[in-house]
């Protein structure tokens, strides 16, 4: 499946905005996304498996941020970073 | 950025910049930012190869992480394993931010201690490369009561920093908490013990507690480690080991100044030296510099006395100095350094006597840490 990246985490990804990454669920899909792009999972996901609180993650158009549900290989994955900071 | 004359490492709310100087420290360089947009909580050089940097960073939205430099600031490294709680950690904290970093002993090459928020240790062996979780510190048993959890630290969140090595003794460490207090360990950081009898917690109920005060910055003296010193939420204190307990030596500042501050800097070769910047901590606590008129104070008599030092600083102005944010250099006479939250960097090379000037426009600066000036290529 497609996983966006956002501009923040494109240094891990080497500038990439879309990578293909499989995994029968988001916490796969870090996993794998970690594995390729060593660092990229803990700036999202904390040491708990839990996704940092500034952090969303959409699969397709739904906001998610249980990391075990399951995923489809024709989903979308969208990393996002909250509308928030300053 | 030429390391042969040392150089000043900054680390703000948006970014690092590395402030280098000429041989006599009249003429000062900035470079470009690094990590532009990234919160660098504290940038240091490794004193024992001269050549490593080290920057805790993170940012408004994505995780805490380290980074490190062989080459000044020119490329940078990410940890392999930055630091993180345990795994099967049994109070499943999760690290916010890496806010302090502190090179190991010198007969310790590689190792380098960090503190978090939440009040976590961490250690490397491998010059910041791969960290791992202080059990000794991060599982105490006691560690809920002294750490304040569940955390409800300052708006920023509680935070473990000041991270001092007695140099006659790799396992003798000091920390400070905030909030917590100071605590000690002499057998590597595999049991610690609170030390902060004589000092005062005046937001508690019982104002002299064993532990729960608010040491914003504690320094042991490398040439005299039995001298620490510290710049508490409660006033200025100093300690002579092996007597274990603190010396209001702020009761001597101006009663209109008071001795509330952040950071306390100790002169590298005279005991009785130290340089403190004051804050406004009256009504609602502002952390502004008292009456908008900024001033270090310095000690030479081990803080019996204190004096005023402002020549060359503006009037009015409001800003504070925070606790990473001031340092010496190792020249003689000592240069002095701040950043302050405006974005500005001041320095006396004459011990405080006169300030310049040498940085402006800059985010809000967490961390003025002083470079060495690298040893020559052998």
């Amino acid at each position: 499946m497609n996983v966006r990246i956002p501009t923040p985490l494109r240094s891990y990804t080497d500038g990439e905005a879309v990578v293909s990454v499989d995994g029968a669920d988001l916490t796969a899909v870090f996993a794998e996304l970690d594995r390729r792009f060593a660092g990229i999972r803990f700036r999202v996901v904390d040491e708990r498996g839990r996704l940092r609180p500034h952090m969303k993650v959409f699969v397709n158009d739904e906001a998610v941020r249980d990391l075990s549900v399951a995923l489809a290989p024709t989903d979308e994955v969208t990393i996002m970073q909250a509308l928030s900071g300053g | 950025m030429s390391m042969d004359t040392g150089a000043l490492l900054l680390g703000t709310r948006k970014g690092a910049w590395v402030l280098g100087a000429d041989t006599w420290r009249r003429s000062w360089t900035i470079s470009e930012p690094m990590f532009l947009g990234h919160i660098a909580h504290h940038v240091v050089l490794d004193p024992r190869d001269g050549r490593t940097l080290l920057m805790a960073a993170s940012t408004g939205h994505l995780g805490p992480t380290v980074f490190r430099s062989y080459d000044l600031g020119e490329t940078w490294t990410e940890a392999r394993r930055p630091p993180a709680f345990a795994a099967n950690d049994r109070l499943e904290r999760a690290l916010r931010a890496v806010f302090w970093l502190t090179p190991g002993h010198a007969d310790e090459a590689g190792v380098w201690y960090a503190g978090g928020s939440p009040q976590g240790m961490f250690r490397s062996d491998d010059g910041g490369d791969t960290w791992e979780p202080l059990s000794g510190w991060n599982d105490h048993p006691d560690w809920e009561r002294w750490a304040e959890w569940p955390d409800e630290g300052t708006p920023d969140g509680s935070m473990l920093h000041s991270v001092n090595i007695d140099p006659r003794d790799p396992a003798h460490l000091y920390i400070g908490l905030s909030g917590g207090g100071v605590f000690e360990t002499t057998d590597g950081g595999t049991d610690w013990k609170p030390l902060n009898a004589g000092s005062v917690a005046t937001f508690l109920p019982d104002p002299e507690p064993e532990f729960g005060h608010d040491p914003h910055c504690v320094r042991l003296h490398p040439q005299r480690p039995d001298r620490l010193y510290q710049q508490n939420h409660c006033g200025i204190y100093r300690m002579d080991r092996p007597d274990g307990r603190w010396v209001r030596i702020g009761d001597n500042m101006p009663p209109d100044v008071g001795d509330i501050g952040f950071p306390i800097e100790l002169h590298p070769r005279d005991p009785d030296t130290a340089w403190v910047f004051p804050m406004d901590g009256t009504d609602v606590w502002p952390r502004t510099s008292p009456d908008g008129r900024p001033a270090v104070y310095v000690t030479r008599d081990a803080g019996e006395s204190w004096a005023r030092c402002d020549n060359g600083l503006p009037v009015p102005a409001w800003f504070t100095v925070k606790r990473q944010a001031m340092t010496v250099d190792d020249a003689d006479p000592v240069g002095v350094y701040f950043g302050t939250t405006s974005g500005e960097v001041w320095a006396s090379t004459d011990e405080g006597a006169t300030w310049d000037c040498i940085a402006q426009h800059l985010p809000e600066i967490y961390s003025v840490e002083f470079a060495a000036a690298s040893a020559p290529a052998s």
